[in-house]
């Protein structure tokens, strides 16, 4: 009796040796949380996979903060990986754990902001464009400048996403400034101030927007790259249009938090997330641009991120958005909260 | 022997009223009471950042015109809202309860407490789609009118008004309902008999009489909505910015909760200075 007890308890010992059950924080239906994407996953570490969602960057941080131990890969936009590396709460990647590494874009893989301190804290994962998409219904043309948000044919039925920051660079870009250097923000008030009555409503999640665009509400509002190829498969009549001004770009990569439990089988998660296969078949149901040239180059020809990073003049026109201070985000956002309470 | 009995009534008055002291402390005193300690704090005091005491976020609802222009767009909302709502759902309690008996009256309490057994996520969102440009309501108004008419009622204030209106109307119904079953019959008849109009009874009986419960049913409306967010989001659109959206943000979106804490506080401060002030009507209501 006591001999089985034991072999039973050595058992479930050596089950969870071999099964680790690894926590991943991301946005909800961000790719990582893909059903097919887990099972596989699952199959081929034994492994299982829990998720836990964040809906701000700021919320992703204060979760990390206050819940050590608690997750083992997290997803972190470049402009944020320094403070988290500076925080303490992400630990360097060690790049022999993933062995897609070597495919993936040296330019990203060195990109500077990933790399904070000389050391590699986040796996480049994928980058995509914020920009403006349009309704295709409602223009023939595709517009060539930013500017079409200020048109007044189209007041009432624009929206941009509700965050000071983002509302900041676009104006910014309209009015040919640096998004990482603004140098006139009073300029930049003016502006969104004439933005602000043509607009209909804010957006706050992907899922807002589609409903938005398919109710007629929206003729033309910002949009993310990833989400407008979702939109697109999923039949809405838009089109993602990268204006003469430029877009602003965003790098997203995965960390392992330094509290993690599970860093081999966090490792092979990120490994699985960046590997080819698993690219092919998201980017098929709408996906951001991979940081695998490998898995690009596996796209078919008619692929939405094939055509975008393709393309180089609309590569060369992205302003890639650089960390930005406490100090200037509070300016934006206390800009931003005046200009919304006015209305 | 009468001393004994009253501190075993006393004991007995304890023992029962515990369990609702006990739930009041945890479920309310203890959270307002972490809530104004971060409202004094420089920053959240957890994940190892460095916090102090300070004045700076009550302060800053000074610093600028901004938030007590919200507030002051807030308090609007609430007295529209609540105006509003005592102007329909006061008849509506009359009908329940002067005119219609029976099956009848069952049937039609059961109308007005089902808003209360939906959610008020879903309740907002049907607003969105009868509102909304060449929506449901659109749609009816142009199928009858010959000639073409553009309502479009979503993302203005009138649509956060309407769905106020509609979430909180039962509160109204309610305590007005209860003050008018209260008045004996009788005594509208006899000032019938008397020779009053219908507008007199109205006025110098039924309305006096019914007071409490209309003024009971406007407090319960007028907080709520004061600091309310969801709606104005939902249905507010590019308007939709009022004090409690910003209290919202500051939790939320950028998680500076001493500041959110702090301007709760005040809002929970002008809110008990205007129930202190209309105290005195409250008061003489009730007699």
């Amino acid at each position: 009796m006591n001999r089985l007890l034991l072999t039973s308890a050595l058992v479930l010992a050596a089950n969870g040796a071999l099964a680790d059950e690894i926590r991943v924080l991301n946005w909800q239906g961000y790719g990582t949380d893909l059903d097919w994407a887990i099972a596989a996953y699952t199959e081929k570490t034994g492994n299982t996979v829990v998720h836990e969602y964040f809906t701000s960057e700021q919320e992703m941080l204060t979760k990390l903060r206050t819940n050590p131990g608690a997750y083992d890969v997290v997803l972190i936009n470049s402009a944020y990986t320094a403070q988290a590396k500076d925080e303490g709460l992400i630990d360097p990647i060690d790049s022999s754990m993933i062995q897609n590494f070597a495919d993936l874009d040296p330019s990203l893989t060195g990109n500077e902001d990933l790399n904070p301190g000389g050391a590699l804290h986040g796996v480049p994962w994928t980058w995509g464009l914020t920009s403006i998409a349009v309704n295709t219904n409602d223009f023939a043309e595709m517009p060539t400048s930013l500017s079409v948000l200020w048109d007044p044919q189209w007041k009432g039925r624009v929206s941009i996403r509700d965050d000071g920051l983002e509302a900041v660079q676009f104006a910014a870009m309209a009015l040919g400034q640096n998004i990482n250097q603004i140098t006139d923000l009073d300029a930049i008030k003016a502006k969104l101030t004439e933005l602000l009555p043509q607009m209909t409503t804010f957006w706050s999640s992907e899922n807002d927007w589609n409903q938005f665009m398919s109710a007629g509400d929206f003729a033309v509002a910002t949009y993310w790259s990833g989400s407008a190829s979702r939109s697109q498969a999923k039949g809405l009549p838009i089109a993602f249009v990268v204006p003469e001004e430029g877009a602003i770009g965003w790098l997203d990569g995965l960390s392992i938090p330094s509290t993690s439990t599970h860093k081999e089988a966090a490792a092979a998660f990120i490994d699985w997330m960046v590997d080819p296969a698993f690219y092919v078949k998201w980017d098929a149901e709408g996906a951001p641009v991979s940081s695998n040239t490998k898995a690009l180059a596996e796209l078919p020809e008619t692929s939405f991120n094939r055509k975008l990073v393709e393309d180089p003049a609309t590569v060369a026109r992205v302003q890639f958005m650089k960390p930005v201070s406490d100090a200037d985000r509070e300016t934006y956002l206390k800009l931003w909260q005046d200009l919304k309470a006015a209305q | 022997m009468a001393m004994t009995l009253a501190g075993r009534d006393r004991r007995r008055a304890l023992a029962l009223l515990s369990p609702a002291y006990l739930w009041l402390t945890v479920a309310v005193f203890l959270p307002l009471s972490a809530m104004a300690f971060f409202s004094f704090l420089s920053d959240v005091p957890f994940g190892g950042k460095d916090w102090h005491a300070t004045l700076d976020n009550y302060r800053a609802f000074f610093q600028t015109a901004t938030y007590a222009t919200l507030l002051w767009k807030s308090l609007k909302l609430g007295l529209i809202v609540t105006v509003v709502s005592v102007v329909v759902g006061f008849p509506c309690a009359y009908v329940l309860a002067k005119i219609v008996k029976g099956r009848s009256r069952e049937a039609l309490f059961l109308l007005v407490i089902l808003p209360f057994w939906s959610n008020s996520l879903v309740r907002i969102f049907s607003w969105a789609i009868v509102l909304r440009g060449n929506g449901v309501l659109d749609r009816a108004v142009n199928a009858i009118l010959p000639w073409d008419v553009k309502l479009n009622l979503m993302f203005s204030p009138t649509a956060i008004v309407i769905g106020l209106v509609h979430s909180y109307l039962p509160y109204v119904i309610l305590t007005s309902y209860l003050a008018l079953q209260a008045i004996d019959d009788s005594l509208i008849e006899a000032a019938r008999s008397l020779g009053a109009r219908r507008r007199t009874i109205l006025w110098r009986l039924i309305l006096p009489l019914a007071a409490p419960g209309i003024l009971a049913g406007a407090v319960l409306i007028f907080v709520p909505v004061v600091g309310s967010f969801m709606e104005p989001r939902l249905l507010g659109g590019r308007v939709g910015t009022y004090y409690g959206t910003v209290i919202e943000d500051q939790f939320v979106a950028v998680f500076n909760w001493p500041l959110g804490a702090a301007l709760s506080f005040i809002l929970l401060a002008v809110v008990l200075a205007i129930l202190a002030a209309a105290s005195p009507i409250l008061r003489r209501a009730r007699t």
